[in-house]
C-alpha cells in the first residue's frame, strides 16, 4: 500500500485544490483528508456520506457543586488555569490531564469523555474518500489525523486499491507529525515566495527527522520566476526531487466556485498539462517506487 | 490593547495584514507571531533581534532510589507518559502535558520536574515596532505552551498585534483567547469563506467581538459578504487582488513600502478596531 | 516458557491480531502445555491514548518473556524492552501456527520498532 501526503507548511499555497486535482486524474485510490481542523477538500469532492462515527477524546473535568466544599485544592492543583473562583470548569481551558478529578477530597469532580468530532467514509465521483471534522477549539487533531489515515488504508485494504491520497494539514506540528509516520513519500506544494520557502524549508526539515522521502512542486510560479529558479536549485542541494511547477491561474478559483476540479470545469485550460506532469513525475518517482 | 490577527484558513493574508498595521502605526506598537510553528513575520519585519531565550516545558523525572514503585505517577496520568514495568519507571516525554499529577501524587518524593525544549522566543525591534515571536522546535508537537510564552511578553500600555495561527484547534485558541478583538483575514472563496465559519465559531466560544479582512476581494464570489451580512461581522477592509501587492509580498516586501498610500487605510483599519472596542467595553 | 501473542480470539485457532495496543485479545501460551491465559484488550483497544504503553505493562506483569505481533510502535517496544520481553514482529497465521514457528526456532527477534508512533 502506498500513501502520498500532500503538504505545504504554509497555507493557501494550494494544496487542497491539488490534491483535488489528481484525484480527477486517478484511479484505483483512497482519498483522505487529514486536514481536519479546517477541512476543505469535500468542498470539491462533494461527498455522499456512507458512514460516520463520534471521535471520543479525552474526558474533561466537571465540577459537581452538591459535593464541593469550595476548599480551593483544585485551583492550585490545575496548572492550565482552567478552574476559576467560582468553581466552574472552563471548558476551553481544562486539559484533560485529571489532577484535580483524582485529588478532590470530596470526590466532587466529575470526568466524562467528551466527543470532539466526527469522522465519515464517503462515496465521491473520484471514489472513497475518507474525512473527518474536528469540533471548534478542541486539541488531539494528531490523534484524528491518525485515525482518518488508519481508516483509508483500512478502507483501500477492503477495496483492493493500491494507494492513498493524503490531503495534509499545514505547520510542522502535531497534526502534520500525525500525518507523515509511515507514509510513503511526501509532496511539498510550495509557492515562490519568502514565507513559502521558509516553511517549505521546515517540513523539508520535518520530513528528515522522520525519514519519510519528501518531493517539491512549485506553484503560482510565475508570481515571481526568479523566487522559483531559486527553489528549484535550493530543493536539489538539499537532495530532494523537484517535480515542477504550476502557473498562477484564476481558472482554480473559478473552478473551485462550482465545486469541479479544472479537469471538470475547463477542458481548453493549459494548466492541466502542468497539473498532468506533476502526477506523472510523483507515479514515476523513486520515492514513490521504493521497496 | 490586544488585537489577535486570525483565519482559518492558511495562506489569506493574517501576516500581511499584521505587519502593515503595525509598520503603519509606527510606534508604540508591538507585534507578537504566535504562528509558532511557521513563523513569518519575521521575513517582511527583518527585526533585529536583540535577546533570545529558550523555551522548556516540564516533564518528570524519576528518583529510582526513593521510588517504590508503587504506580500511583503511571496511574493519575491521563496521557500514559509514565509507565512502571516491574522495577523500572519508564517516561515519554513526548506525550507528557506538564500536568504535574505525578509529582504531587508521589507519596516519596521521588518524582521531580526537568525540561523539555520546545523552541525559542526572539524579541528585538524593526524600527520603532517592538517584535517578538516564537519558533517551535523542528519535531516538537505542542506549540500551546510556546504560544504561552510568546504572550507573555503582552506589554499593557500599548498596541499588541498577535498574528495566530491557522486552523480552529488549540494552539489557535492559545492566541486568540484574551485578546480585546479577533481581526479576521478571508479571502471569498468557498475554502476561505468555510475555514472563516470555523473560525468564527471559535471567536464566539471566546466571546470576543471580531470582524473581518476581506482579502483579493475580487476574486472568488460574493457569498463571504452575504455571511457577514448574516452574523451581523463588520467589514473593516478590502484588498483587492492587485499583481503588484502578490509581487512584493513574494519578495518579502510590505505593501506600505511598496504603495504608501496603503498606510493610511492601515492606520483607519486600526482606528476603526478601536472604536469597536470602545463600544463593546461600554 | 510463556510467550504473549496478539490475537482476534480467545483460542489457539484464533487469527494472530497484527495490532499490538488495540490488539483485541493478547494470550499468554504456555510454550509446552499449550495452555492458554486470555487477557482482554478491549480497555485499550478503546483507550484514548497510549495503547501500547498500557498492553506493554500488562504483558510484562502477567509474566511473558517472549510477544509475537505484527506491528509494534516505538513506544511500546521501549516498555517491553524495559519489562525484558522480547519482540517478534511481522508475525501471521494463527496463534498455534506462531507459537509452533517460536518452537521451531523460526521466530527472529527485533531490536526496533517496525512501526511509528499513533499518537
Amino acid at each position: 500500500m502506498k500513501e502520498l501526503v500532500i503538504l505545504s507548511g504554509k497555507g493557501g499555497t494550494g494544496k487542497t485544490s491539488l490534491t483535488a486535482e489528481f484525484a480527477a486524474i486517478s484511479d484505483n485510490r483512497v482519498l483522505c483528508d487529514a486536514d481536519v481542523d479546517a477541512a476543505d477538500l469535500h468542498l470539491l469532492m462533494n461527498p455522499d456520506i456512507k458512514q460516520r462515527t463520534d471521535f471520543k477524546g479525552g474526558g474533561l473535568a466537571v465540577i459537581n457543586s452538591d459535593k464541593c466544599t469550595e476548599c480551593g485544592l483544585c485551583i492550585d492543583l490545575c496548572r492550565f488555569d482552567a478552574i476559576k473562583d467560582d468553581f466552574e470548569v472552563n471548558e476551553v481551558e481544562c486539559e484533560g490531564c485529571g489532577v484535580c478529578v483524582d485529588l478532590c477530597p470530596e470526590k466532587a469532580i466529575d470526568f466524562p469523555v467528551k466527543t470532539c468530532g466526527e469522522w465519515y467514509i464517503s462515496d465521491t465521483r473520484f471514489g472513497p474518500m475518507v474525512h473527518a471534522r474536528l469540533g471548534i477549539a478542541e486539541e488531539n487533531s494528531g490523534k484524528l489525523v491518525a485515525l482518518v489515515r488508519q481508516e483509508s488504508r483500512k478502507l483501500a485494504e477492503a477495496k483492493n486499491m493500491d494507494m492513498i491520497i493524503t490531503d495534509g494539514p499545514p505547520g510542522v506540528g502535531c497534526p502534520v507529525i500525525a500525518s507523515i509516520g509511515g507514509s510513503t513519500s511526501l509532496l511539498i506544494v510550495t509557492e515562490p515566495t519568502v514565507s513559502g520557502i521558509h516553511d517549505m524549508k521546515r517540513v523539508i526539515e520535518l520530513a528528515g527527522h522522520f525519514k519519510v522521502p519528501a518531493m517539491v512542486c512549485v506553484n503560482k510560479y510565475d508570481l515571481n520566476p526568479k523566487q522559483t529558479q531559486a527553489i528549484e536549485q535550493m530543493v536539489r542541494n538539499m537532495d530532494v526531487t523537484f517535480l515542477g511547477k504550476i502557473p498562477f491561474d484564476p481558472v482554480f478559483t473559478k473552478s473551485m466556485v462550482q465545486g469541479k476540479t479544472i479537469f471538470e470545469y475547463d477542458k481548453e485550460s493549459s494548466t492541466r498539462q502542468f497539473v498532468k506532469n506533476i502526477w506523472d513525475g510523483i507515479m514515476a518517482s523513486p520515492e514513490m517506487n521504493q521497496l | 490593547m490586544i488585537i489577535s490577527i486570525a483565519s482559518g484558513k492558511g495562506g489569506t493574508g493574517k501576516t500581511t495584514v499584521a505587519t502593515n498595521m503595525a509598520v503603519s502605526l509606527g510606534s508604540d506598537v508591538q507585534l507578537l507571531d504566535c504562528d509558532v510553528e511557521e513563523p513569518n513575520a519575521h521575513l517582511f519585519m527583518n527585526p533585529e533581534i536583540d535577546k533570545m531565550e529558550t523555551a522548556y516545558t516540564l516533564i518528570p523525572e524519576i528518583d529510582e532510589d526513593k521510588c517504590t514503585f508503587c504506580k500511583k505517577c503511571a496511574e493519575i496520568c491521563r496521557f500514559k507518559a509514565i509507565a512502571v514495568v516491574s522495577k523500572t519507571v519508564l517516561t515519554f516525554p513526548e506525550l507528557c502535558h506538564s500536568c504535574g499529577g505525578c509529582v504531587v501524587v508521589c507519596p516519596e518524593n521521588a518524582v521531580t520536574e526537568a525540561k523539555r525544549e520546545l523552541g525559542v522566543v526572539e524579541q528585538g525591534s524593526s524600527g520603532k515596532v517592538k517584535f517578538v515571536h516564537g519558533r517551535l522546535r523542528v519535531g516538537e508537537a505542542m506549540s500551546p505552551p510556546l504560544i504561552k510564552k510568546v504572550r507573555s511578553h503582552i506589554r499593557p500600555d500599548i498596541i499588541n498585534i498577535i498574528d495566530a495561527p491557522p486552523g480552529t484547534s488549540c494552539p489557535v485558541i492559545a492566541a486568540m483567547k484574551d485578546t480585546d478583538f479577533v481581526l479576521m483575514v478571508t479571502e471569498p472563496t468557498p475554502f476561505g469563506l468555510h475555514d472563516l465559519t470555523l473560525g468564527v465559531e471559535a471567536v464566539k466560544l471566546l466571546n470576543i467581538p471580531c470582524g473581518l479582512v476581506i482579502n483579493r476581494s475580487d476574486i472568488g464570489n460574493k457569498d463571504v459578504w452575504d455571511y457577514a451580512e448574516k452574523e451581523n461581522l463588520p467589514i473593516l477592509l478590502e484588498i483587492p487582488f492587485d499583481r503588484r501587492i502578490a509581487e512584493a509580498y513574494s519578495r518579502g516586501k510590505m505593501i506600505v513600502d511598496e504603495m504608501p498610500e496603503w498606510k493610511d487605510k492601515f492606520i483607519e483599519l486600526y482606528n476603526h478596531i478601536k472604536n469597536l472596542v470602545k463600544r463593546e467595553k461600554n | 516458557m510463556k510467550i504473549a501473542i496478539t490475537s482476534k480470539g480467545t483460542d489457539l485457532d484464533s487469527e494472530v491480531d497484527p495490532r499490538f495496543g488495540r490488539a483485541a485479545y493478547i494470550l499468554i501460551v504456555d510454550t509446552f502445555s499449550l495452555g492458554i491465559e486470555v487477557m482482554d484488550n478491549s480497555e485499550n483497544v478503546n483507550a484514548f491514548k497510549g495503547a501500547g504503553i498500557q498492553a506493554a505493562a500488562m504483558v510484562g506483569e502477567n509474566g511473558a518473556e517472549v510477544l509475537l505481533t505484527g506491528f509494534c510502535g516505538p513506544n511500546a517496544f521501549k516498555t517491553l524492552n524495559a519489562a525484558g520481553v522480547k519482540v517478534a514482529n511481522d508475525v501471521t497465521g494463527t496463534v498455534r501456527e506462531a507459537v509452533n514457528a517460536f518452537n521451531e526456532g523460526k521466530i527472529s527477534f527485533t531490536d526496533t520498532a517496525n512501526v511509528e508512533g499513533h499518537w
